[in-house]
């Protein structure tokens, strides 16, 4: 527990990065953590190519783990392109939290990543499969 | 913080924990175990861990079937738990008593059996703002299909149901009341026996769901004058997988069965089939044998101690608790103030920090409470929170678990700089 709450985590969650909505933006998707009710929603613009993310948003309340997660992954999307989001690896977000993630939070953990896909892909995304992600490793 | 260290005179709560081998586990944290979950599902005391390898030991066949010892042997068990639970919650009849697997299931029951048969579109269907999903979803199921309007009793803001609003939904003349004994997301204790009399005389029939009061208070059926009952076992020191639904036999007797098979039949011709007689009626395939004499076990250990006494040191232990955590600043807590009208249940809010973060860092501290909707997403709605924090009391908890969920409310409140 003391290694999940480190001050880095805190600091997500008291000023998040990336918090707010867009407006214009080109996609939106809202989506929710069903353990505990929390929505989350994310604006996206893209670029003149509508290819690239140019800049991105994410909304909502919730615990210190989904806030801080959804501001780490947020700040590194800019420039990348749809096919590069819709490829992001769970893992990679989990590792990328950089603090030990349990079953019990991993949802809290991905509801950023989630709600990421369901704005790329226009239709709510599945969670990924936990023990895939908890398993560690790399990508099939 | 001052908890006052008188325990009640009834029991000590803390010598209790010996009957629960769960106790002996040691927590990740290193800390002793502040077990305070019990809402969501009890631990079990060794004598039903005991009663459950004796019943698949040495009393174990299908029940209601073998001409052989060994096979009535069971039966009498199975019967007698049913006796038993009977008499546990003031039912006039063993037959009365359906096992089915959890108060769910029990709610599923009568929403499809009698729900079914009995409403129809246009009926009116009431339920309330402070339900378990399983008190509210069924009914909402059953308006979709029979075209009936499901309404809610609202709440006031301190979490006690408004019964002015009871009253004007009744006088429009529901066919059912169905609400809750005690509140698991709230910790209200609702006046059903007063809330059973208006509905009658509106004409309406009254479904209790008592999970979580047939655990920690005296209940009878009779005296609360309603019409159904359903309770979980597992809540109340007895086994998962198994609980019961109480209907008046009349009820029972008119109702259609819910699900079809074995055990359930009279008689059975490849043109059609007559059914048993209540319960087994309601009772197909191979029942719960030896869960059956584990909630037999959890009863007789809970009329051991009492259930008068286990009102009673719950309602210290809830005083206690009110007052500790009510002490605290950047506390918000939820329901009435009154420990007439709250059982040991207490749903709160750490201002600046996500429950979820609550309990997590508890557990840091071997603290175990729940984090969430508690099942009763409207109950958040209704007071504009996401989740809340909720600990709940049983015999094993006492005035050192209370210290140490203060404690660990300070740690929280330190980690996250909010006090």
């Amino acid at each position: 527990m003391d290694n999940l709450y480190r001050d880095f985590i805190l600091e997500h969650y008291r000023e998040p990065h990336n918090k707010g909505v867009l407006d214009p933006h080109d996609l939106h998707f809202a989506d929710s953590n069903p353990t505990c009710g929390d929505e989350m929603s994310m604006t996206l613009l893209l670029d003149e190519s509508k290819e690239r993310v140019a800049d991105i948003a994410f909304d909502g309340r919730g615990c210190a783990i989904s806030q801080a997660s959804a501001s780490i992954l947020t700040d590194e999307l800019r420039g990348k392109s749809l096919d590069e989001l819709r490829s992001l690896d769970p893992r990679d977000v989990i590792e990328n939290l950089g603090v030990p993630i349990g079953p019990a939070r991993l949802k809290c953990a991905l509801l950023g990543y989630k709600v990421l896909q369901g704005a790329v892909i226009g239709a709510e995304a599945r969670w990924p499969d936990e023990a895939d992600v908890l398993a560690g490793g790399s990508a099939p | 913080m001052a908890i006052e260290q008188l325990r009640p005179d009834v029991f000590d709560g803390v010598a209790l924990r010996a009957d629960f081998p769960m106790f002996d586990r040691p927590h990740r944290s290193g800390k002793p175990l502040t077990f305070l979950d019990s809402a969501a599902s009890a631990p079990k005391p060794r004598a039903v861990i005991d009663a459950l390898a004796d019943a698949y030991g040495h009393h174990y066949a299908n029940v209601h079937r073998g001409i052989y010892e060994l096979s009535e042997d069971a039966t009498a068990r199975f019967e007698g738990a049913r006796r038993e639970l009977a008499r546990f919650i003031g039912a006039p009849s063993e037959r009365e008593v359906v096992f089915v697997r959890n108060a769910t299931e029990a709610i599923n029951l009568v929403a499809y059996s009698w729900g079914r048969t009995n409403v129809a579109a246009g009926d009116l269907i009431l339920s309330t703002e402070m339900e378990h999903h399983a008190n509210l979803v069924p009914w909402q199921q059953l308006a979709a299909e029979t075209g009936a309007t499901l309404e809610y009793v609202a709440i006031t803001d301190d979490g006690r149901l408004d019964l002015d609003d009871l009253r004007r939904r009744l006088a429009r003349e529901p066919k059912l009341v169905a609400i809750n004994h005690v509140s698991n997301a709230l910790g209200t204790i609702n006046p059903v026996a007063e809330i059973s009399r208006l509905a009658h005389e509106a004409g309406a029939l009254v479904l209790v769901d008592a999970a979580q009061s047939v655990p920690h208070m005296p209940v009878s059926a009779v005296e609360l004058g309603v019409d159904f009952l359903v309770l979980s076992g597992h809540k109340m020191l007895g086994p998962s997988g198994i609980g019961a639904l109480w209907g008046r036999r009349e009820l029972l007797e008119a109702m259609p069965p819910f699900m079809t098979g074995g055990s359930m039949i009279s008689k059975v011709t490849l043109s059609g089939t007559t059914w048993a007689e209540v319960p087994l009626k309601f009772e197909a395939g191979t029942p719960a044998i030896a869960e059956a004499a584990g909630l037999a076990a959890a009863i007789g250990y809970l009329d051991g101690i009492g259930m008068a006494n286990v009102r009673a040191h719950e309602r210290f232990l809830f005083e206690q608790a009110w007052a500790a955590l009510g002490a605290i600043d950047g506390i918000r807590l939820l329901g009435p103030a009154s420990p007439d009208e709250h059982a040991a249940v207490i749903s709160f809010v750490i201002d600046g920090v996500h429950p979820h973060d609550v309990a997590t860092v508890f557990d840091g501290h071997g603290v175990a409470v729940r984090a969430g909707h508690h099942c009763a997403q409207p109950v958040m709605a209704r007071y504009d929170l996401p989740a809340t924090t909720r600990a709940s009391f049983y015999v094993y908890n006492d005035v050192d678990d209370i210290q140490r969920l203060a404690d660990a409310i300070g740690a929280t409140q330190r980690l996250f700089g909010t006090a």
